[in-house]
C-alpha cells in the first residue's frame, strides 16, 4: 500500500495532468477555509487552480444590524447572553463594537460549546434570562432545535433562542444569480451534507450545470475534492460526487432532518455582505415562540444596512481581489474588520492581509 | 462549517452519551443517532452526534487517505 | 487565624501582623524575610537580572499546578532565559474578603515548595484586602533578581540556518486551563508549570552558541517566534511534523476549536542556537526532567523576512501571526 507522503503527490501529479486551463473553485464551509489555510494546501496547488472562500463562516455573515441588536440586548439588566466563542468579535455598525467589548462594559457574556449549554445555564440560574445566540447553518440547527425542545421538557422558562441560523442553498442560488458569477465549481460542505444528504446538493448540477464535490475536512479529504472537481471540469460532465462518504449518505441524516421541520420554518433573512436572501434564515416555529428571543425581547432592528464601503459581497462570490477593495488593509484589517471576509480570521480578506508579499 | 470531530460512545444514558477521542470525554447527545450502541464513532458538532461513521472506519485515526485509496482506485 | 480572609487582614494592623507572623513568614524563613524591614537586605552580583509578573488564573488550582506554583515559576524562567541565575523574590498579594484562609495557606505552601525547588528565596513581601467584589479572590504579583552569568542573549543575534528548539510539548499549560476551566471535557491534560532555571544554566553551561532564550507563554510558541523576527530581516521557518504536541492536547484543541501553537506554556523554553550546536543543546536540555522532549521544530532563515512560516504536515505553507487577542473556542 503506498504512503500516505506517496498518495498525495499521485493526487498532486493527477491534479497537475489535468489541461483545464484556468479554475476557480469555491468552497462555502468556515472549516474547510480553516482546514485549508492551515494544511497550507494553496500553496501545493498548480497556478491555474483558484481556491476561493465563499460566505461559509456563519458567524461571519451575521449582519451588522442584527449584530447592534445582540448588543443592546447584552446591556439589558438580568440578562445572559450565552454564545460560541467566535460570535465575540464579530462587530456591530459602529466600529469596534462587539460582544468583546460589551462584556467588559459589563455585560453578562458567557461562552459555550453546545446550545445544551445554554440550556443548563438556565437551569442553575433561574432568575436570569438566558439567551442562546443560535449561529450556523444546517450542522447546527438540529442541535440547536434539540436543545430548544429541552429547555421546554425540563420548564426552563428563562431561555430563549436568537435565532441568526441560516440555511447554504439560498445563499448559494443567491451567489450564483449574481452579475458576473463566475466560479467553476463549489467544494461543498461535508456535514451541511451530512445532515441534507448528497441528494442536498444535486440541484447545482441539475439546474445551473456546477460541478460540486462534498469534501470532509482533513487536508487529504480536501485535496481528492479539488481534484474530482477538476476531473468533472475536464470531462465537462458535472454532477454531485461524494468525496466523504464515510459521514455523508445519499439521504443525510433523516432524524436531524425532522427535527429541523418540527421546530423551524424558513424566512427571509440578512447577510453580511449579500443582504436579503429569501427564505434562507430559520425562525422558530409559531408554537415555540414562547422561546424565541426575538419576540420575548421585542428585538428590532435597524431599518437598512448602514452605507459602507465594504465590497465583500463581490469579494466573496470571487469577482474583486480583496486589494481591490478601497477599505482593505485601510479601515478594515484583522484587528478591526469591516467586512465578513475579514471578520474571519481565513476569510478571504483576512488571509490576503496576512500574506501579503509572503507566498 | 463545521468544526466536527470523531468520538467513540463510551457511555449511553438515553439521549446523552460520553464520547471519547485520544483519552479526553465530554458528554454529547445523541439524538439524531438511531440506537447508538457503545463502541459507535460519530462526529460530533456543537455537542450533538451527527452522524455515525461506518463500522469499518470504527478506530481512533479515521484516515481520510481511505477516501483518496478508494476514489483512486 | 479566622477560617476566611476579612478586610481586617489587610489593615496594616494587629490581624495583618497576625497573618504575617503566623501564615507567611514561617513558610519562607530565612535572615533577609525575617528581619521584617520596608526592604530586605540581600547580597549583590556585578550584573542583576530584575524582573517582574503578576498573576491572575481562573481556576486558582488546576492539574499540574495553582497560582502559588505559577507566580514563581513565571518570574524564576523570566529571570532563567535571561542567563541569570534567580536569587530572590519579592511576594506580594491582593486578596479579595472572603477568600478562604485554608486556600491561602494551600497557594503560600505551594510558593514555598516551588521556591525551595527553584533555588530562590522570598525576602520581602506585602498583602492587601479588597473588599468582596472587588477582586478575584487572590492576585499575586512576584518580582525577582537574579546574577546574570551568561550576558548578552537576544534575538537580534539571529543568523540564517540557526535552530530553532522547542524544551518539550507545546500547549499543555493553556489547554489544562481551559479545560479546567469550562468543565466541559474529562481527561489528562495537566500544566506544564515548572521553573526552567536548571535547565537554561545547563543549556547555556555547555557553551553552546545561544543566540536567544524565551519562555512562550501567553501567545504560545507562534507568538513568541514572531517576536523573535518581526522587523527584522530575518524570518523563521516551522515544520509542524517535528513541534512536539501531547495526543490529549491535540485531542481537546481540535473539540474546542483552539490551537496549540498559540496556547500558553508555563515549563517551556524556545532556544536559537547555532547550527553545530544543536546536539550539545538536545543533550543538556534532555538531561533534565523539564527538558526530556526536547526537539528542532525550526531554522531562521532569510527567506521570509520578518515572518514565522510553517511548513505544514500535510507539504504546504502557512503563515502563522502573533495572536492578536484571547484565543475564542470556534463553532467552525
Amino acid at each position: 500500500m503506498p504512503s500516505d507522503k506517496a498518495l498525495r503527490d499521485e493526487l498532486l501529479a493527477k491534479i497537475r495532468a489535468l489541461d483545464v486551463g484556468e479554475v476557480r473553485l469555491m468552497e462555502v464551509c468556515g472549516t474547510h477555509t480553516m482546514s485549508i489555510a492551515a494544511s497550507g494546501i494553496r500553496s501545493m496547488l498548480p497556478e491555474n487552480v483558484s481556491l476561493l472562500s465563499g460566505p461559509g463562516c456563519p458567524v461571519c455573515v451575521t449582519p451588522p444590524q442584527v449584530i447592534d441588536a445582540v448588543l443592546e440586548l447584552s446591556m439589558e439588566p438580568g440578562v445572559i447572553l450565552a454564545s460560541y466563542g467566535d460570535m465575540l468579535r464579530v462587530p456591530g455598525s459602529r466600529r469596534g463594537d462587539s460582544l468583546l467589548r460589551r462584556r467588559a462594559l459589563g455585560a453578562k457574556v458567557e461562552t459555550v460549546y453546545s446550545p445544551v449549554d445554554a440550556v443548563e445555564l438556565a437551569l442553575r440560574e433561574p432568575e436570569k434570562q438566558v439567551v442562546f445566540l443560535g449561529v450556523g447553518f444546517e450542522t447546527t440547527a438540529p442541535g440547536t432545535a434539540a436543545a430548544v425542545l429541552t429547555a421546554q421538557e425540563k420548564g426552563a422558562k428563562n431561555f430563549s433562542l436568537f435565532s441568526m441560523l441560516k440555511t447554504v442553498e439560498p445563499a448559494l442560488r443567491a451567489l450564483i444569480a449574481q452579475d458576473g458569477f463566475n466560479i467553476d465549481g463549489f467544494l461543498c460542505p461535508g456535514h451541511v451534507a451530512t445532515i441534507l444528504g448528497e441528494r442536498g446538493f444535486q440541484y447545482l448540477p441539475a439546474e445551473f450545470g456546477l460541478p460540486g464535490v462534498i469534501a470532509g475536512f482533513e487536508p487529504e479529504d480536501i485535496l481528492l475534492a479539488v481534484y474530482l472537481l477538476l476531473r468533472q471540469i475536464a470531462e465537462g460532465r458535472p454532477r454531485i460526487e461524494n468525496a466523504y462518504p464515510r459521514a455523508v449518505s445519499h439521504d443525510g441524516n433523516v432524524l436531524a432532518q425532522k427535527m429541523l421541520s418540527r421546530c423551524f420554518e424558513a424566512r427571509a433573512d440578512v447577510w453580511r455582505g449579500l443582504g436579503t436572501i429569501p427564505a434562507s434564515g430559520l425562525g422558530l416555529k409559531a408554537e415555540l415562540s414562547d422561546f424565541d428571543a426575538e419576540k420575548r425581547f421585542r428585538v428590532r432592528y435597524a431599518e437598512a444596512e448602514p452605507p459602507t464601503a465594504c465590497r465583500c459581497g463581490e469579494v466573496i462570490t470571487g469577482r474583486l481581489r480583496p486589494e481591490g477593495c478601497p477599505l482593505f488593509g485601510t479601515v478594515c484589517t484583522p484587528e478591526d474588520p469591516v467586512g465578513p471576509c475579514m471578520v474571519s480570521s481565513e476569510g478571504a480578506c483576512a488571509a490576503a492581509y496576512k500574506y501579503r508579499g509572503v507566498l | 462549517m463545521c468544526l466536527a470531530i470523531p468520538l467513540k460512545l463510551v457511555e449511553i444514558n438515553g439521549n446523552t452519551a460520553v464520547g471519547e477521542a485520544m483519552g479526553m470525554r465530554r458528554e454529547i447527545r445523541v439524538d439524531f443517532i438511531d440506537k447508538p450502541k457503545l463502541g459507535d464513532y460519530v462526529i460530533v458538532h456543537a455537542g450533538f452526534a451527527i452522524e455515525r461513521l461506518p463500522e469499518g472506519q470504527a478506530r481512533e485515526d479515521l484516515d481520510a487517505w481511505e477516501e483518496v485509496r478508494h476514489a483512486l482506485g | 487565624m479566622d477560617e476566611i480572609i476579612t478586610l481586617d487582614y489587610g489593615s496594616g494592623g494587629k490581624k495583618t501582623a497576625r497573618l504575617i507572623e503566623q501564615l507567611l513568614v514561617p513558610a519562607f524563613s530565612n535572615p533577609a524575610l525575617e528581619a521584617l524591614g520596608d526592604g530586605a537586605f540581600v547580597e549583590g552580583a556585578d550584573k542583576l537580572a530584575f524582573s517582574t509578573d503578576s498573576f491572575v488564573v481562573d481556576p486558582l488550582f488546576f492539574p499540574g499546578g495553582d497560582i502559588g506554583k505559577l507566580s514563581v515559576c513565571g518570574t524564576v524562567n523570566d529571570l532563567a532565559v535571561c542567563g541569570a541565575e534567580p536569587k530572590y523574590l519579592s511576594l506580594s498579594f491582593i486578596l479579595e474578603e472572603g477568600l478562604k484562609t485554608e486556600e491561602l495557606r494551600r497557594i503560600v505552601a505551594s510558593v514555598r515548595a516551588q521556591a525551595e525547588k527553584a533555588g530562590v528565596q522570598i525576602v520581602t513581601g506585602d498583602t492587601k484586602v479588597v473588599e468582596k467584589g472587588r477582586g478575584d479572590r487572590i492576585y499575586i504579583n512576584t518580582a525577582g533578581i537574579g546574577f546574570v552569568r551568561f550576558p548578552g542573549l537576544s534575538p537580534k543575534k539571529l543568523r540564517p540556518g540557526d535552530a530553532v528548539i522547542v524544551s518539550g510539548t507545546v500547549g499543555d499549560h493553556g489547554t489544562a486551563v481551559m479545560l479546567a476551566r469550562s468543565g466541559m471535557m474529562q481527561g489528562d491534560i495537566r500544566s506544564d508549570c515548572a521553573a526552567l532555571n536548571t535547565l537554561c544554566a545547563r543549556v547555556l553551561g555547555t557553551g553552546a552558541a545561544v543566540r536567544v532564550l524565551r519562555d512562550p507563554t501567553r501567545g504560545g510558541v507562534a507568538t513568541t517566534l514572531n517576536e523573535f523576527v518581526e522587523g527584522t530581516e530575518l524570518g523563521i521557518v516551522l515544520r509542524e511534523e517535528d513541534v512536539p504536541i501531547r495526543p490529549q492536547v491535540r485531542s481537546a484543541c481540535a473539540m474546542l476549536g483552539l490551537e496549540p501553537l498559540y496556547c500558553a506554556n508555563e515549563g517551556k523554553v524556545l532556544a536559537v542556537v547555532a547550527a553545530e550546536d544543536v546536539q550539545t543543546v538536545l543533550d543538556a536540555m534532555r538531561g533534565t526532567d523539564e527538558g526530556r522532549d526536547a526537539a528542532v521544530i525550526g531554522t531562521v532563515s532569510d527567506a521570509y523576512p520578518g515572518r514565522l512560516v510553517m511548513e505544514t504536515a500535510f507539504g504546504g505553507k502557512r503563515v502563522l501571526q502573533k495572536l492578536t487577542g484571547a484565543q475564542l473556542p470556534r463553532i467552525c
